[in-house]
């Protein structure tokens, strides 16, 4: 029900937000090696949209030109209208290695983000402690990342992207590095997030059944050079409840046809 | 270390090395070698003197002059060169070579650059200690985690930022030890200095004592100065271990 390409017709029945995000004509070379060709994609304002592909399909590239850590060969970005020529208040990042500091405290490090965009030292405090709580470490405040789990660890880099309040969202695989029972918890917890927090989420992952289970839109990007395959824009109701998910035939059948047309391009 | 089911504490063996000391020292073999007994009445009686204190004085002051101007040169240019490509090919061959140079054969040409007095002692214990912290600076911001400055980038740091707020801790380790190395080195440079260029400080107390053959004099001297210089790099081996907590974990 959610082929774009084969049931066009999705996209009348449900409509689409805005963007909140564009990505136009984007090409990137590194040196000779072109990473992404001529690639334009739409993200709707207040949904979560992946950026699901085979290893060296360029879509921690492409996230990384979104949030202007890197500069695109030619095509450009706009958030909110306005075209991309660094990082921006706009968006914040969350690292797949977390990219914590480890000299640290919790609390200073959810602070961090805040802390570069000059909020006085009382202001950001209270801020890093409400988002703590709200990601699940109140008590840990002054800890060290170095005495936490991983998924602890990561909870605290969503903490300090969601404490700057952006807009938009860029989540760079964020769950690969953390076990699989918390990597369902953090898949829970983010469905909360994109329907209570009114955000744009960009999320990378190479994880199908991750992807499926946490969008809104689905952007399917094949390798060498990149270019967007195919998008899909699941319907699956996800009020019923996070465990029902799974059930679902849609997300069932979504989750093979993506497999299908990836599985000619894994090694 | 234990013996016998005791444990014991740190540096024991200097005991025995104490113990054979004074026996050597006792039988007499060799007037270089008075008894550590005599040695260790002499350093009492040294450092009450004006002469010692002097010494002390002097030492302590173009030590560290000389080691402020290592640590607040060396650091900015090493994080500078982990940082810049082209800084790094330019600078990093000098380093390398001033690293290994025999400097004192350097000390007669600073004379001549700087005069004979207390500039030129602290230019040379400034080169005795540079050069490992800048190395160390250096490769402390090498092997920093490329995603945490593309996290301050994201969150808008600007160079100062960057600099001070990830740079500097992240290689902080490194620069701890290198400031710990360079520190043993400056001692070197200054006592050398200070034999070389003006008879001054404790240069002046070991030439004065050593050509009037006072060898417990000279002892007591180096055995002060062995104590201080030890005591600066135990103090910043525990601001090392202070950081270490991090350092295997960026």
């Amino acid at each position: 029900m959610a082929m774009s390409q084969t049931e066009p017709a999705v996209a009348e029945t449900q409509a689409i937000p805005e963007s909140a995000v564009s990505t136009r004509n984007i090409t990137k070379f590194y040196g000779e090696t072109e990473a992404l060709r001529d690639l334009s994609l739409e993200f709707p304002r207040g949904q979560l949209t992946s950026l699901l592909g085979p290893s060296g399909c360029g879509k921690t590239t492409l996230l990384k030109i979104i949030a202007g850590l890197l500069e695109p060969t030619s095509g450009e970005v706009e958030v909110n209208g306005k075209t991309v020529t660094g990082p921006g208040p706009d968006r914040a990042f969350v690292f797949q290695d977390f990219a914590l500091l480890p000299w640290a405290s919790v609390l200073r490090n959810v602070a961090f983000g805040l802390e570069m965009r000059g909020a006085g030292k009382s202001e950001r405090e209270a801020k890093a402690e409400h988002y703590i709580k709200q990601v699940g470490l109140a008590g840990f405040e002054n800890a060290y990342p170095h005495e936490l789990s991983g998924g602890m660890r990561q909870r605290v880099g969503l903490a300090r992207a969601l404490a700057v309040d952006s807009q938009v969202l860029l989540m760079d695989e964020p769950f690969s590095a953390v076990d699989e029972q918390t990597r369902r918890k953090f898949q829970e917890d983010l469905l909360a997030l994109v329907l209570n927090e009114n955000k744009t989420f960009i999320f990378v992952t190479h994880s199908i059944e991750e992807a499926v289970y946490v969008s809104d839109q689905i952007a399917i990007l094949l390798p060498r050079p990149s270019r967007v395959h195919e998008i899909i824009r699941p319907s699956i109701n996800r009020e019923s409840g996070a465990a029902n998910i799974r059930r679902d035939p849609e997300y069932l059948d979504i989750v093979d046809e993506i497999w299908a047309s990836l599985r000619s391009y894994v090694e | 270390m234990t013996l016998f089911g005791y444990r014991l504490p740190g540096m024991s063996s200097l005991l025995i090395w104490g113990l054979l000391w004074e026996l050597v020292g006792q039988a007499g073999l060799t007037f270089f070698v008075p008894p550590l007994s005599e040695v260790i009445a002499t350093l009492f009686e040294v450092i009450q003197t004006a002469a010692f204190q002097k010494a002390l004085a002097e030492t302590a002051y173009a030590f560290f002059a000389g080691v402020f101007f290592a640590i607040v040169i060396g650091i900015p240019v090493g994080i500078l060169m982990g940082k810049n490509r082209l800084l790094d090919e330019m600078l990093l061959p000098w380093v390398n070579v001033f690293l290994s140079a025999p400097l004192t054969a350097l000390v007669p040409v600073l004379m001549v650059l700087f005069g004979f007095g207390m500039k030129s002692i602290i230019i040379t214990t400034t080169l005795f200690a540079i050069w490992i912290i800048i190395l160390n600076a250096r490769a402390g911001v090498k092997q920093i985690n490329r995603s945490l400055v593309e996290m301050a980038h994201s969150f808008g740091a600007g160079p100062w930022d960057a600099f001070s707020k990830i740079y500097f801790w992240a290689a902080l380790p490194e620069i701890l030890g290198g400031v710990r190395i360079g520190v043993i080195r400056a001692v070197k440079g200054v006592i050398i200095g200070q034999l070389l260029i003006s008879i001054v400080g404790f240069g002046a107390l070991f030439e004065l004592y050593s050509a009037n053959f006072l060898m417990s004099h000279f002892w007591a001297v180096l055995i002060v100065l062995f104590a201080l210089a030890f005591t600066i790099s135990e103090f910043l081996a525990y601001l090392e271990r202070r950081v270490a907590y991090y350092a295997a974990k960026r």
